[in-house]
């Protein structure tokens, strides 16, 4: 586009022909090599190293919808990054959380941003949340080749629906496979002992503090069984992003509200290592 | 047979120029003005849903004056401009003067080609910088010429009058609310001299407001928030700023 634009100065043809309100349809009309899904693959053997994210979680409380996620990217068994960010506000009301092939995963983050951002301008209003659900899935599918050689990116995306008033979150499989989640979720390779722990500790009266401070304690506990999950790291002051959103919007929560959540946590289990216990039936 | 006419160039282009200009003021016309925290855009418009002004990037907004249809196209052709470089390069290389000199050679090259019917448009792009000094106001009239406009712009039809009058009263730093008052007043102007009426739900207001911790800095004004500016405006100028969250229509 750069060269057409200033060969001739004008706007392309292109840009001004009435066509989809979609940022994704437009590039794969106009320029489909800048679709990450329209890149020709080399043949690769085995599986290709690149960094990796780990562990995503997400509740539901009354009034909005919690997301966050651990801050360590691991590359086999070393470890890559230890203050990557893989919870990205999406727009106003929502908001995605990766794991997966990093680099990969940022770059799909960035499209999907600009595909909802687009879409709010030309049209005037913003898609519904099932629409932003649904233009996800799609992107996933199309990153199906890089997903059969290892380049997976399972994204968890949470929201606030402003038509029905409340948070919602759906998770994905690798082949775009979209489902909604009810009260809870977790992705990557944590997941399985996130899960665990909301499992035990939930309820469907939390407050949006309870709410954070629960996915605080899910992701400490995947990170104590997973090698993958990084934990709160106070010698470095790294601390889980955790993000909230309600009808008021996106909220990322602030270094010192997130320390201070991780700090109470970590106090509490050098008494008790394993965690809170839930109550006996 | 029959000898095609002669038209001299000069005439050829005048006579465009003469059909684009009288498309353009049958529409209303709009006024864009700096205020001390940002850029205001303030135009008659008696569609809730047909847009005059709109976001195009992080901190660039766009007003047009004309026929819908063709503004439209270009307003959307700007945001596929925009949104691209934003995505090739990075948000910040995104810029108001870049976006403006598309729209210029996109609109100059449809003047001047004999094939294609000029557009009946006039058009501001104004981005909004981190401080007064780094405010930027492009009008770009419908022959493609490209003007670099301070402190206040009018377009459309009764553009000439509007700015005269815009020029000897506006001032750097004002508030929105002084600002908004001084827009709708120049506004309601007739040819003549007399005032009229506009009624606040005829009113379509936007800012570019580089106070809001958002990156996108465009924000339309309506409802109670406009009513209360346009209240203020008349009396205080202190009432108003930071109701973000309040009634704010998103965009």
């Amino acid at each position: 586009m750069e060269a057409n634009t200033r060969s001739t100065g004008r706007l392309p043809a292109a840009f001004l022909t009435p066509g989809s309100s979609s940022f994704m349809d437009f590039l794969s009309e106009h320029q489909p090599e800048m679709l990450p899904g329209k890149r020709q693959l080399p043949p690769t053997q085995g599986v290709i190293e690149a960094p990796h994210g780990t562990t995503i979680v997400a509740v539901t409380f009354p009034g909005g919808v919690v997301l966050a996620g651990d801050r360590r990217a691991t590359m086999g068994n070393v470890i890559a990054q230890r203050d990557i960010e893989k919870v990205f506000p999406a727009d106003e009301y929502s908001a995605v959380g990766i794991a997966g092939t990093a680099g990969l995963a940022v770059e799909m983050v960035k499209l999907f941003q600009l595909e909802l951002e687009h879409f709010e301008k030309v049209e005037g209003a913003q898609l519904s949340l099932e629409g932003k659900a649904n233009r996800l899935s799609t992107m996933i599918r199309s990153n199906l080749g890089m997903a059969m050689q290892g380049l997976a990116v399972v994204p968890l995306f949470a929201g606030f629906d402003v038509d029905r008033d409340r948070g919602r979150i759906f998770s994905y499989d690798v082949t775009g496979g979209r489902s909604e989640e009810h009260h809870f979720a977790a992705t990557g390779s944590g997941s399985i002992f996130a899960r665990g722990a909301m499992k035990k500790l939930y309820r469907d009266d939390l407050t949006e503090e309870q709410a954070t401070t629960l996915v605080v304690q899910a992701l400490y506990d995947a990170a104590d069984d997973d090698s993958a999950t990084g934990g709160p790291d106070v010698a470095r002051r790294i601390y889980p992003i955790v993000t909230v959103i309600t009808e008021d919007g996106f909220r990322r929560l602030t270094d010192e509200e997130s320390s201070g959540i991780a700090r109470s946590i970590l106090e509490r289990r050098l008494e008790q290592p394993d965690g809170p216990r839930a109550a006996l039936l | 047979m029959s000898t095609p006419f002669y038209v001299s160039p000069q005439q050829a282009m005048a006579d465009r120029a003469e059909y684009a200009r009288k498309g353009i003021a049958r529409g209303r016309s709009l006024v864009v003005l700096q205020y001390a925290d940002g850029i205001v855009f303030v135009g008659e418009n008696p569609s809730r849903a047909l847009h005059k002004f709109s976001e195009i990037y992080d901190r660039i907004g766009f007003a047009a004056a004309g026929k819908y249809n063709e503004y439209e196209n270009l307003r959307i052709g700007g945001v596929r401009y925009a949104d691209l470089r934003g995505y090739t390069y990075d948000r910040d290389d995104v810029t108001a003067r870049g976006l403006a000199n598309v729209y210029a050679q996109t609109l100059g090259t449809i003047f001047s080609s004999a094939g294609e019917k000029p557009y009946e448009v006039e058009l501001v792009v104004a981005e909004v910088g981190d401080t007064p000094d780094g405010d930027q106001i492009y009008r770009l009239p419908h022959d493609g010429s490209i003007v670099d406009e301070h402190g206040s712009v009018a377009v459309g039809g009764n553009a000439e009058q509007i700015s005269s009058y815009l020029d000897q009263r506006h001032q750097d730093g004002m508030s929105l609310a002084e600002a908004l008052k001084l827009a709708v007043q120049a506004l309601s102007r007739d040819t003549n001299g007399t005032q009229r009426e506009i009624p606040a739900e005829r009113l379509e207001v936007a800012v570019l407001d580089r106070t809001r911790p958002q990156q996108r800095k465009f924000k339309r004004i309506v409802g109670r928030q406009l009513a209360r500016l346009l209240e203020a405006g008349g009396a205080s100028t202190e009432a108003e700023s930071s109701d973000d969250s309040e009634d704010v229509g998103k965009e």
